[in-house]
């Protein structure tokens, strides 16, 4: 390592501590090099109790107490709360493509349907013979006098197999679509009009019944995973804490990744990519990188999702909900990793208060706040928190 | 000072990155450029079409190992474009580009020619604003660039003492920490240098090293640029003559494409034709 006795100039300030950034004496002896933490000591405290929190607390006090007890979590809050957090995970992939890299992407939505598509494809398995028809065909096969599952339903019951699913088809569709598009070198809005269109071809695609995905119905009246029941409240318990998991290994995986020389590739490419290039950097391997990476986590997050909500149907896959991701993500704060988090939860949890109380009202609220943070809060809400960080 | 037809982005085809995924993975090996015979980069008869409008015009020129080459030109002359071929912005029509005796620049992505030695300032300077000056620095340095050796990638200590040895050749050591958005526009063109230098380039081009830089920061980049031929070979185009005559030991003029007149300053300076298109206005 360095040698760190020597007294010289530390290689990156610690986070918080403003630099003195006028002065210009040349400071003498070499530089050192310490590098950017994981997380702050102060970050490890706030993960740790989010993870006390997620793992815990919330599952004892929804399992552990009677429905009457007034520390009782709903089933239901339980539920919204895992649902939030795979939206979460959507709005942290997101960042990382968006807020980092300056790629705005429309169709993430796509990438977490395919995802819980793809887990509802085992789940229809799991359902066995205790459909409405009683066949080892999903109702919906039936119902359209198919025989047999088509070619691309081999293997879904095994559960191994779904969640290779699940990694593989949303991660291949983003790697191909991918290579194409930023080989093409094509950029900022008309990437994202493509990718929208995207989209929307797949969601065409998946409301025909002859696609085999159970058309505009989809997928749903799931029974058991593994074996176990769905409808217990262990089973939404556990959902949740493993989601809650996921969402955490995630943003430690984003961190780590955000925090190293490839991050700053990343961000380089954001700001001037040609500049990246004449470096000697190929910036379509670094994009389809982190892009593929990206719809990976957002078919994950969409697996985790589908079991939970105990439905999947082609709306999930409507531009509009990708649009929303991107909101979500810009009301936290592009480029901060925590910031899409607290997004995600301060838009969805906006959104079932205010569905619930004035329906009506929803889509001018979310219109509203859009338009609020764009103007009034350019870095979002984390932005508040960090205004001087790297000014 | 905006020339006559700026490159767009689309000109570089898609044939060019099915050309890079061939070659994944496999890049130009380290001091490979054959200059044995003297000159570091042949251009041969290259031409450039804008809808219809020729940019270069069966453009030949030879630059030296180590040499210090000064290109003027009025604006239009194609003294931009030029950068953009050498580096593999544009795909000339016609023509070659020899980097060393053996090296093809014209069927090589703009990454891969970075890789193999020739390093590029723009002439607005472009450096990552929202990065330290360390990190810009950093991210320039000349090492494996794939995405997997990045990802694992530390600064070891000799790479600190290069990022501090090129730190004080552009006067920037003071600034390490600052992000290089503050910095003045002059700062800024010298820290696009030190990126340059980081890359360990055998050719630099610059284009307009000095454009918007004070009388005492243009004096030091001259400085700069005197000290770096013979280990470099450098291009510099450039519009301020002082800083030219300053520095120019051989001046290439361009003319609408192509060579107009070649020679030591002085001798290029009485020329009629180059005063008559360029010097004379």
């Amino acid at each position: 390592m360095m040698g760190a006795a020597e007294p010289a100039i530390a290689l990156r300030q610690p986070r918080g501590v403003p630099s003195v950034p006028h002065e210009v004496t040349a400071p003498a002896g070499p530089l050192l090099a310490s590098r950017q933490p994981l997380l702050t000591p102060g970050g490890w405290m706030a993960f740790g109790v989010a993870a006390v929190i997620a793992l815990g607390i919330v599952p004892l006090l929804n399992l552990a107490f009677p429905a009457s007890h007034p520390l009782h979590i709903s089933d239901h809050m339980v539920v919204l709360s895992g649902k939030i957090i795979c939206y979460a995970t959507v709005a942290l992939a997101m960042d990382l493509v968006w807020g980092y890299t300056g790629i705005l992407s429309l169709c993430h939505g796509l990438f977490f349907a395919l995802g819980g598509y793809m887990m509802g494809m085992y789940l229809m398995r799991s359902i066995g013979t205790d459909g409405v028809y009683h066949s080892t065909l999903p109702d919906f096969m039936v119902f359209l006098d198919w025989k047999a599952y088509p070619w691309y339903w081999s293997f879904t019951d095994h559960f191994a197999y779904a969640l290779a699913l699940v990694v593989l088809v949303p991660g291949s569709l983003a790697f191909v679509f991918g290579y194409f598009a930023f080989r093409s070198r094509v950029k900022g809005v008309y990437f994202s009009i493509i990718t929208q269109a995207l989209t929307y071809a797949f969601m065409l695609l998946f409301f025909r019944n002859d696609t085999g995905f159970g058309g505009n119905n989809g997928f749903t009246d799931f029974k058991r995973i593994l074996g176990f029941p769905i409808h217990t409240s262990g089973m939404r318990a556990t959902l949740f804490a493993l989601s809650a998991a996921v969402l955490m290994g995630m943003f430690l995986l984003s961190r780590a990744i955000v925090t190293s020389k490839l991050g700053r590739v990343l961000t380089a490419i954001r700001d001037a990519e040609s500049r990246v290039m004449f470096c000697g950097y190929n910036p379509l391997h670094y994009k389809l990188f982190v892009w593929t990476l990206s719809a990976v986590m957002c078919g994950i997050a969409g697996a985790l999702y589908v079991p939970q909500v105990g439905i999947i149907n082609p709306g999930e896959m409507s531009p509009a909900n990708s649009i929303e991701i991107a909101i979500w993500t810009a009301v936290g704060g592009r480029g901060t990793l925590i910031g899409p988090i607290i997004g995600a939860f301060a838009v969805n949890g906006a959104k079932s208060w205010f569905t619930q109380a004035f329906p009506e009202v929803w889509l001018f609220f979310l219109g509203l706040l859009f338009i609020a943070v764009t103007l009034l809060l350019p870095r979002g809400v984390a932005g508040l928190f960090r205004t001087r960080e790297r000014a | 000072m905006r020339e006559g037809v700026e490159p767009s982005v689309a000109t570089h085809t898609a044939d060019a990155g099915a050309a890079s995924l061939a070659q994944l993975g496999m890049r130009v090996a380290d001091g490979n450029v054959d200059t044995t015979h003297g000159p570091i980069l042949y251009l041969d008869g290259i031409t450039v079409s804008f809808d219809g409008f020729r940019a270069l015009n069966e453009l030949s020129l030879t630059i030296d190992d180590g040499e210090l080459r000064c290109i003027i030109g009025p604006n239009g002359a194609g003294k931009t474009t030029m950068m953009d071929v050498i580096t593999g912005k544009t795909r000339p029509d016609s023509g070659t580009v020899f980097f060393g005796q053996s090296i093809d620049v014209t069927r090589m992505s703009e990454a891969e020619i970075a890789h193999a030695g020739i390093g590029r300032k723009f002439q607005k300077p472009t450096v990552f604003e929202q990065h330290t000056v360390l990190e810009n620095l950093e991210l320039a340095m000349k090492t494996d660039k794939r995405v997997r050796a990045v990802a694992r990638a530390k600064l070891s200590s000799d790479d600190l003492d290069r990022i501090a040895e090129v730190l004080d050749l552009v006067q920037l050591r003071g600034h390490v920490h600052r992000t290089a958005g503050l910095l003045s526009h002059g700062q800024k063109q010298w820290l696009e240098i030190g990126m340059l230098l980081m890359q360990e380039p055998r050719l630099l081009l610059l284009d307009e090293p000095v454009a918007g830089m004070t009388d005492e920061e243009t004096v030091r980049t001259a400085e700069l640029c005197v000290a770096l031929a013979g280990r470099h070979s450098v291009v510099v185009v450039e519009h301020d003559m002082d800083f030219v005559s300053r520095i120019a030991r051989t001046v290439t003029v361009l003319h609408e494409g192509s060579v107009l007149a070649e020679g030591p300053m002085d001798v290029v300076q009485r020329d009629p034709r180059v005063i008559e298109v360029y010097l004379g206005r």
